[in-house]
């Protein structure tokens, strides 16, 4: 049953994410925006399968329910009318391809090294507690650096959306 | 353990499922059951308490929401990192003391400049 | 085939889906049925506040109300205006009504009855699966305002909507301290029932939070700064007075659900209410003690079904009481002004919660 769901929430993530950019029904960005809600959604269902319960729930929290809420935003402050079919540009294409297939270079490299099935899967621990317990004392370094990263990322917004403001 | 944990998460998809078939089934039984009425031009007015509609239905946003919707996402982030902390927090002290306060002591600090700035900078003033 | 769906239901995997299907459907129309009498009891507490009868007609005391109004909003036309946006005007709706039937998962709401355990889903991540799926009732409101194409719907979508992200910090900032406190349960010293209660559980799970404050009192007593912030993020998550901004009749006309009518509208209702009573649920687990109660030994496990029973219906009268104060509220506080409750949200409940955490984590490290 674990693998049917898999290919459950796998078929369901590239799907979503497929009308995501190329949506034959609708070119609303507001749609774009929703079909990628449900993508993330699919994948916090794939994580899940993975034993990474604590990384899905922040997926839903996060990127979900907050990162997507500034883009729904956004679409309306910029109140943004149904995109037109643009002409493609040779740069875009071959910047795009070139993107991709390194991406795919890396992903084929390391699936040759390791071949499938033949060794066994790795026990996950991917509670909250044992998270908790490896964030705290091995990476305790990155996570404060994470709150620098957050100061100058308020700053900049403040910044940069009260510039007229003294 | 982990094992059992991932069978729990079977019951949360079908009570998905009986929400969206309960939500949806909803809508479509008030269409089947519903009065089918007439269509005068006026049903057809965004409602604005009897004044005729003036310009967009959609009008255009205050900065200030995308403001709000960019900090919501940061402190959102700062409060994730809150949940890992305080759940071993209590075992942390045991083994080793004062150092799993110290370290998020000095997270919120950093934190805690970048919102008086906000509040400084009048970042949550909506009066303006 | 029949003999194998009924030998798939008597394996493990088969037989837990079983028992699953009939918690939530138990759990689903108990939730559908408070969200039903709660509209009843809404009206004639006000009306008693007002000096009013409120319904009386339809039963007794008005009591079959609830089915007169349901039956009323299927039969009414179900009208879409024709300068809406199509897809969103139907999706809102639903989308509104989904998240707050999800969030009841994992609220545990009674102990055990034989050796099942009355939660549905027993998640470790427990209360942030909650605010994760909080987080997403913000779409169908700023959707619901995005498809009416109107003015006081979009203005009042997008109010609204900034009003839950606002609070959503306060909220999960609020309840780190009961963490905090309840982060020394040692499981290995409790009883069997209990054992067997928190087989499997770590982490944020709410079955362990219930089984702290069963041992050492109430969280409320322990964190009462964390009370008062998630009471206000209750009320303002779940747009209700006195921060009922998208609904300021006077200002917005009625704001998001404007151009809905018919069952659509019903459902904007009844998620409203539906949201409300998880609000609900989960206060009483995280501050009330959930289903135990320090007396004549409803603090330990249920060893019976009676007890497993008398627990599920001290759970549902706590929710009942809150609920009850929710309405009360409503019908005895003015609105806040939109800048007051932004002003509120960041300015004031924010700095609150993060002292609050700061100051708890303190007293602990000092005890220890």
């Amino acid at each position: 049953m674990q693998d049917a769901l898999f290919y459950t929430f796998a078929f369901l993530t590239l799907m979503f994410g497929f009308l995501v950019i190329a949506n034959p029904f609708s070119r609303n960005p507001v749609t774009s925006a929703m079909f990628l809600v449900l993508t993330i959604i699919s994948l916090a269902g794939l994580f899940v399968l993975l034993h990474a319960f604590f990384l899905a729930a922040v997926q839903v929290l996060v990127y979900a329910g907050a990162v997507m809420v500034l883009f729904l935003f956004v679409i309306m402050l910029l109140d943004l009318k149904a995109e037109e079919r643009r002409k493609i540009k040779t740069l875009g294409v071959v910047g795009g391809l070139i993107s991709t297939g390194a991406i795919l270079a890396i992903f084929l490299s390391s699936l040759l090294k390791a071949p499938l099935g033949a060794t066994q899967s790795p026990v996950v621990e991917g509670g909250t507690v044992a998270l908790a317990k490896l964030l705290f004392t091995q990476y305790l370094l990155p996570f404060e650096i994470v709150s620098l990263l957050l100061l100058v990322a308020i700053v900049g917004v403040v910044l940069l959306s009260k510039k007229d403001l003294k | 353990m982990e094992e059992a944990q991932l069978m729990q998460y079977l019951p949360v998809l079908m009570l998905g499922a009986l929400a969206v078939v309960f939500s949806f089934g909803m809508l479509v039984m008030s269409v089947v059951l519903g009065q089918k009425g007439k269509r005068p031009p006026v049903k057809d007015i965004p409602y604005e308490c009897g004044m005729i509609p003036v310009g967009e239905g959609s009008t255009r946003l205050s900065l200030k929401f995308y403001l709000v919707a960019m900090l919501f996402i940061l402190f959102d982030i700062e409060v994730v990192f809150l949940y890992p902390w305080a759940v071993i927090y209590r075992e942390m002290l045991k083994e080793s003391g004062g150092a799993i306060l110290g370290a998020m002591l000095s997270f919120l600090g950093i934190l805690l400049v970048g919102y008086l700035y906000a509040v400084k900078k009048r970042a949550f003033d909506w009066k303006s | 085939m029949i003999q194998a769906i009924i030998d798939w239901f008597g394996s493990p995997v088969g037989l837990s889906v079983l028992f699953s299907a009939v918690k939530i459907l138990g759990v689903f129309s108990v939730l559908m049925f408070i969200v039903a009498y709660s509209v009843w009891v809404e009206r004639k507490v006000s009306a008693a506040i007002q000096d009013r009868c409120g319904p009386n007609r339809v039963g007794i005391f008005g009591l079959l109300q609830p089915a007169a109004d349901a039956i009323k909003s299927f039969l009414k036309e179900d009208f879409t205006p024709a300068h809406v946006r199509k897809t969103y005007y139907w999706l809102a709706p639903a989308i509104v009504m989904i998240p707050s039937l999800l969030t009841v998962a994992i609220i545990p709401f009674g102990s055990l009855i034989g050796n099942e355990k009355m939660i549905i889903a027993d998640l470790n991540v427990g209360v942030l699966y909650t605010f994760g799926i909080v987080s997403l009732g913000v779409y169908g409101i700023v959707l619901a305002g995005y498809a009416a194409r109107s003015k006081y719907p979009f203005i009042g979508g997008i109010r609204s909507s900034a009003q839950l992200i606002s609070y959503e910090i306060a909220m999960g900032m609020s309840v780190i301290p009961l963490f905090l406190i309840a982060g020394g349960l040692d499981v290995q010293q409790l009883s069997a029932g209990w054992q067997s209660l928190l087989a499997g559980t770590s982490g944020l799970n709410l079955n362990r939070l219930v089984t702290w404050q069963a041992g050492n009192g109430w969280l409320i007593c322990y964190a009462p700064i964390s009370f008062v912030i998630f009471l206000a993020a209750m009320f303002a998550e779940t747009n209700r007075m006195p921060f009922d901004m998208p609904e300021c009749e006077q200002e917005l006309a009625g704001g998001y659900n404007v151009e809905y009518s018919s069952m659509k509208f019903a459902l904007f209702f009844m998620g409203e209410y539906a949201s409300m009573t998880a609000a609900a649920a989960l206060m009483t687990t995280l501050f009330l003690g959930g289903w135990s109660l320090p007396v004549a030994g409803l603090n330990q496990p249920a060893t019976t079904i009676w007890i497993g029973l008398i627990h599920i219906g001290i759970f549902l009268a706590k929710v009942c009481f809150i609920l009850f104060m929710v309405i009360w509220v409503r019908w005895m506080w003015p609105r806040f002004r939109y800048d007051q409750l932004m002003d509120l949200g960041w300015r004031r409940f924010i700095p609150l919660a993060l002292a609050n955490i700061v100051i708890t984590a303190v007293v602990l490290w000092a005890k220890s």
